[in-house]
């Protein structure tokens, strides 16, 4: 009998705004340790947390853009707990009244399967520090800068069964919060962070199983892992005859092993109530109309838009809408040059080699929208060939907006011989010069066709025209 | 003259005037303090190096008409659980050891903006917990009219050291009557405003729903004066309120003609009320009706559930509270530990007295699972329901008037042994708190061993107005404020 895998995922996302959630440092990634902090949030005796407005503009356009209903009346909760890297003791959070709640999203995981995951609610919170613990010397030291940064966490519903579900949601979320502009979401800086409730049934059965969740889980590729491993630990262990304890387990990634940090039975009581210090928040219908109508075009809607009305498959626009820069570079390319099947070529071709090769987050890519224009313009008009073309495209990909594609293609003579004359000239040499390949091709060897191409093309110093080339080829031999 | 004894708009027009230099100003008052303060024992810690450095510079302003501020150079004393940047700020507690802010709470701000001169930290229970001044960790402060008396508390330290004139006002904090109890115990007036109304930025917290900063002074007008300066919104809090005051001071015109009183029979009947209090109070009314107010007898029945659940909302708020003093970043620090969980439980063990700790444990019982609702939630439906009475009651009526406290200041070393009944002293004043109104105490009577008896004035939220009003014109036919305790 086989196995079902049941997860659920809370997903915490740092917003980007450039102040904290209640005091006026900047969020900024990095710095020297507690230099990006204040009496506030380090909790310093007699301060007081005043709520950034922008944190709940962000979250309420979260909400919006996962199809939650919005709580108008919203309080923040304390969550007490004793740990160096949270200075006041308490983290303020949402428990009772999460500002957002039973929402949706649609996802599709890499093989196409679509679903859509329910999202059981949203909060605000802030973040804890750092620690840093400096065995040899038995030190450990606190940086604070990121005590205070807004966060989102996100509850889903156990609504996944597989690995690929859960990385095609992380995904999606991560595309829309960029759409939203409201977060980076970089699993790297810990900008997004994911634990994994899972548990197992055999196949058939309506009861959930008894759940672990797994925390620290640092990338995609780990998340994977994980699941894996979890699951897989828990099936042996029914198989066994043992039980499940439910718990709270860290994934080590050096170890590739999920390790039990609490059982149920010791868990925190976190001692929950209502923060004093904020007064109770009301979300007006007018403010949640307002930001409904500044919310960006979405993923969604761009697809649609990108299939039906500029003709690109399914696949091709799933994958560029899929993230905003992409989605941005596409649209204002098209916008010069209006060559959308080709421009979408060159970015799921090109830019995303180029950038994989120079190891560049997409956000990194710089590329000129109006120099891409000019360039896709040569192409499309035939000018170079393609391969002449992906040689210009390395230098287009870093140029800056100055460049000037047609002049680079006149200065380096590199404009595609499209005379006839002279390219039937160029055939006629080469087929005198390879008489092998001549008897090669009458004994019934068709592949010196290709060879005796490349010979053309290298004659003409890679600006042959492929077509033409192939075309008098083939002329020239079926006249021998 | 005696400047210590002036009121601070005396001292303050005095010194406009230049009858009086701000530096003599600053000078008397430590005068009076290295005079007196080794019996009361008020203040945790003095500053006065920069005090007189103040006193200069605020000098130069006056004089250059840049400061024009009715206390501009008077001397402010200020209770040790408001924070005061780069001056030791203890709570009166060993835990916070010889912690400096660095930065200054905003009435500070806004007290040195007007010109006013910080001279020393006031000694109070440890966090702001008791009614005594009994726990502080510096020892207790003794009652200027009987030095084998309490203060009251917690802000003991300020109303005793204005009722020595060993200050010439003060700034306390109230989360249960700890401006009003201690006010009325040492014959001094001492005002707690509407919850919000002065920003609670920069003041330790207690219990953050109900903490209020005020002033104690030697009579309603100064107290007028002092919320002048000192509230208002702030945006450090978010908590802080608008207000429509204007001038506090300027309103104050002693017409309490119409206004309609009311008297609540259950704090009147109280068991444990002294005769000598019941009757003092009584005559506050009867010269309030003389002076052309209506009074009449209301009821609060809500009285007894109101101690029980401020010890509630109060120890659960604190238990969180209190929870950022655990050795890691700044204050004491126990010695001799054994990683994380060791540090903060010995730190903790060492660095509270016993009345902190013992509400620190009763607020996280209150708070854990299983026990919120039948508690904590329990306790703010209490609220609730005590707010929504006062409400009505201010629907028929401008203000209610009662006793501070059932009696006056007990002996030293009394109370704490019989902490129910320390708790029952705060029966008049904690539902203020509750309710977030605002409350005044006026003195208003001695009783047979020449002890302080003190009125409390109540009025619905943001009617400061009435409340200082009322007492003004209290004050103007009386003469009970101007009494003084005479240190041997």
């Amino acid at each position: 009998m086989s196995w079902e895998i049941i997860m659920g995922i809370e997903v915490h996302v740092e917003l980007s705004t450039k102040t904290k959630a209640f005091c006026s440092c900047t969020t900024q990634f990095g710095g020297d340790a507690n230099t990006h902090c204040c009496p506030i949030c380090t909790g310093m005796p007699g301060t007081l947390p005043v709520l950034n407005k922008k944190v709940l503009e962000y979250a309420i356009k979260s909400g919006l853009a996962l199809n939650c209903s919005i709580t108008q009346y919203n309080k923040f909760d304390r969550k007490n707990y004793f740990y160096p890297d949270l200075p006041k003791a308490y983290q303020i959070s949402q428990l009772y009244l999460p500002f957002a709640q039973n929402g949706s999203i649609d996802i599709t995981t890499k093989n196409g399967d679509k679903k859509t995951i329910r999202i059981h609610e949203i909060h605000m919170e802030e973040d804890a520090g750092k620690l840093t613990h400096i065995a040899e010397k038995g030190i450990s030291y606190a940086d604070y800068n990121r005590c205070g940064v807004p966060l989102l966490e996100i509850v889903s519903e156990p609504d996944f069964r597989s690995s690929d579900e859960v990385i095609a949601y992380l995904e999606k979320l991560k595309s829309t919060f960029e759409y939203l502009e409201i977060s980076d979401c970089k699993m790297q800086e810990g900008s997004m962070r994911a634990d994994v409730n899972l548990s197992v049934r055999k196949v058939g059965e309506t009861e959930f199983g008894t759940r672990t969740e797994m925390k620290n889980i640092g990338s995609f590729k780990a998340i994977e892992k994980a699941i894996e491993y979890e699951s897989k630990r828990q099936i042996e262990a029914i198989e066994n005859g043992e039980e499940i304890i439910q718990e709270t387990r860290r994934w080590d990634e050096a170890l590739g092993k999920s390790i039990s940090m609490r059982s149920k039975e010791n868990a925190q009581d976190y001692r929950y109530f209502p923060e004093p210090d904020i007064p109770p928040i009301y979300i007006s219908d007018e403010m949640i109309n307002e930001i409904k109508s500044t919310l960006p075009e979405m993923a969604e809607t761009k697809k649609e838009k990108y299939i039906n009305h500029y003709g690109l498959s399914e696949y091709d626009a799933n994958i560029i809408t899929s993230n905003k820069t992409l989605a941005k570079l596409f649209e204002e390319t098209n916008s010069y040059c209006n060559e959308p099947k080709e421009v979408a070529n060159w970015i799921l071709g090109q830019v995303l080699y180029l950038a994989g090769n120079k190891n560049l987050e997409y956000e990194e890519i710089k590329i000129s929208p109006k120099v891409f224009a000019d360039f896709v313009t040569v192409i499309a008009k035939g000018t170079v060939n393609r391969k002449t073309g992906r040689d210009i495209f390395e230098i287009v990909f870093d140029a800056d907006e100055t460049f000037d594609v047609n002049k680079y293609i006149a200065d380096n003579n590199l404009a595609m011989v499209n005379d006839d004359g002279a390219a039937k000239e160029i055939v006629k040499q080469v087929i005198e010069q390879n008489p092998q390949s001549v008897e090669d091709f009458k004994a019934g060897k068709t592949r010196v066709v290709g060879f005796l191409i490349g010979q053309c093309m290298k004659a003409l110093k890679g600006k042959g025209n492929p077509e033409t080339l192939s075309k008098l080829v083939n002329e020239e031999l079926s006249k021998l | 003259m005696d400047i210590a004894k002036m009121t601070a708009l005396e001292l303050g027009k005095a010194i406009k005037n230049k009858e009086i230099s701000v530096k003599d100003a600053v000078l008397s008052v430590f005068d009076a303090i290295e005079k007196k303060d080794k019996d009361i024992n008020a203040y945790v810690s003095l500053c006065k190096e920069e005090a007189i450095k103040k006193a200069d510079e605020i000098q130069k302003k006056i004089d250059d008409g840049s400061l024009s501020s009715p206390i501009a150079g008077v001397p402010v004393s200020i209770k040790d659980n408001i924070c005061t940047k780069g001056i030791k700020t203890t709570c009166s507690s060993k835990i916070l050891g010889d912690f400096k802010p660095p930065y200054n709470a905003t009435v500070i701000e806004k007290l040195e903006n007007a010109g006013a001169i910080v001279i020393g930290k006031l000694n109070m229970d440890e966090f702001a917990m008791g009614s005594t001044s009994e726990t502080s960790y510096y020892g207790p402060t003794k009652n200027p009219w009987d030095l084998n008396k309490v203060p009251g508390g917690s802000s003991g330290g300020a109303a005793a050291a204005v009722a020595a004139d060993e200050a010439i006002f003060s700034l306390g904090s109230d989360t249960g009557g700890s401006i009003r109890q201690p006010a009325s115990y040492c014959g001094v007036t001492g005002f707690k405003p509407t919850y919000g109304t002065v920003s609670r930025y920069g003041l330790i917290a207690y219990a953050s729903s109900l903490d209020q900063i005020g002033p104690i002074a030697k009579d309603v007008k100064d107290c007028a004066a002092i919320m002048d300066i000192i509230s208002g919104k702030d945006k450090f809090d978010g908590t802080s309120l608008d207000n429509d005051f204007n001038s506090l001071l300027d309103s104050l015109n002693g017409d309490v003609k119409g206004m309609k009183i009311g008297l609540p029979k259950e704090c009147f009947e109280t068991e444990g009320l002294d005769a000598s209090v019941k009757e003092s109070v009584l005559n506050v009314a009867d010269k309030l009706k003389e002076l052309g107010a209506t009074v009449e007898e209301i009821s609060l029945p809500f009285i007894d559930y109101v101690i029980p659940a401020y010890y509630i909302i109060a120890s659960a708020e604190a238990s969180s509270n209190l929870s950022r003093f655990d050795g890691v970043k700044y204050g004491f620090r126990a010695e001799n530990i054994e990683g994380i969980n060791d540090l903060y439980c010995a730190t903790r063990s060492e660095g509270f007295g016993s009345e902190v700790k013992k509400r620190i444990l009763l607020g996280t019982f209150v708070l854990s699972s299983g026990y919120y609702d039948a508690y904590y939630q329990k306790a703010l439906k209490v609220k609730a329901i005590i707010k929504k009475h006062f409400d009505e009651v201010f629907e028929k009526y401008d203000l209610i008037i009662c006793p501070t406290a059932p009696t006056t200041a007990p002996e030293i070393g009394k109370s704490l042994s019989d902490p129910l009944k320390m708790y029952l002293s705060d029966i008049f004043t904690v539902s203020v708190n509750i309710a977030g109104l605002p409350g005044l105490n006026v003195p208003c009577g001695f009783d047979k061993n020449n002890m302080p008896i003190g009125a409390q004035i109540i009025g619905q939220r943001l009617s400061e107005k009435k409340v200082l009003n009322a007492g003004y014109a209290y004050q103007q036919n009386t003469d009970y404020h101007k009494m003084k305790a005479e240190v041997k």
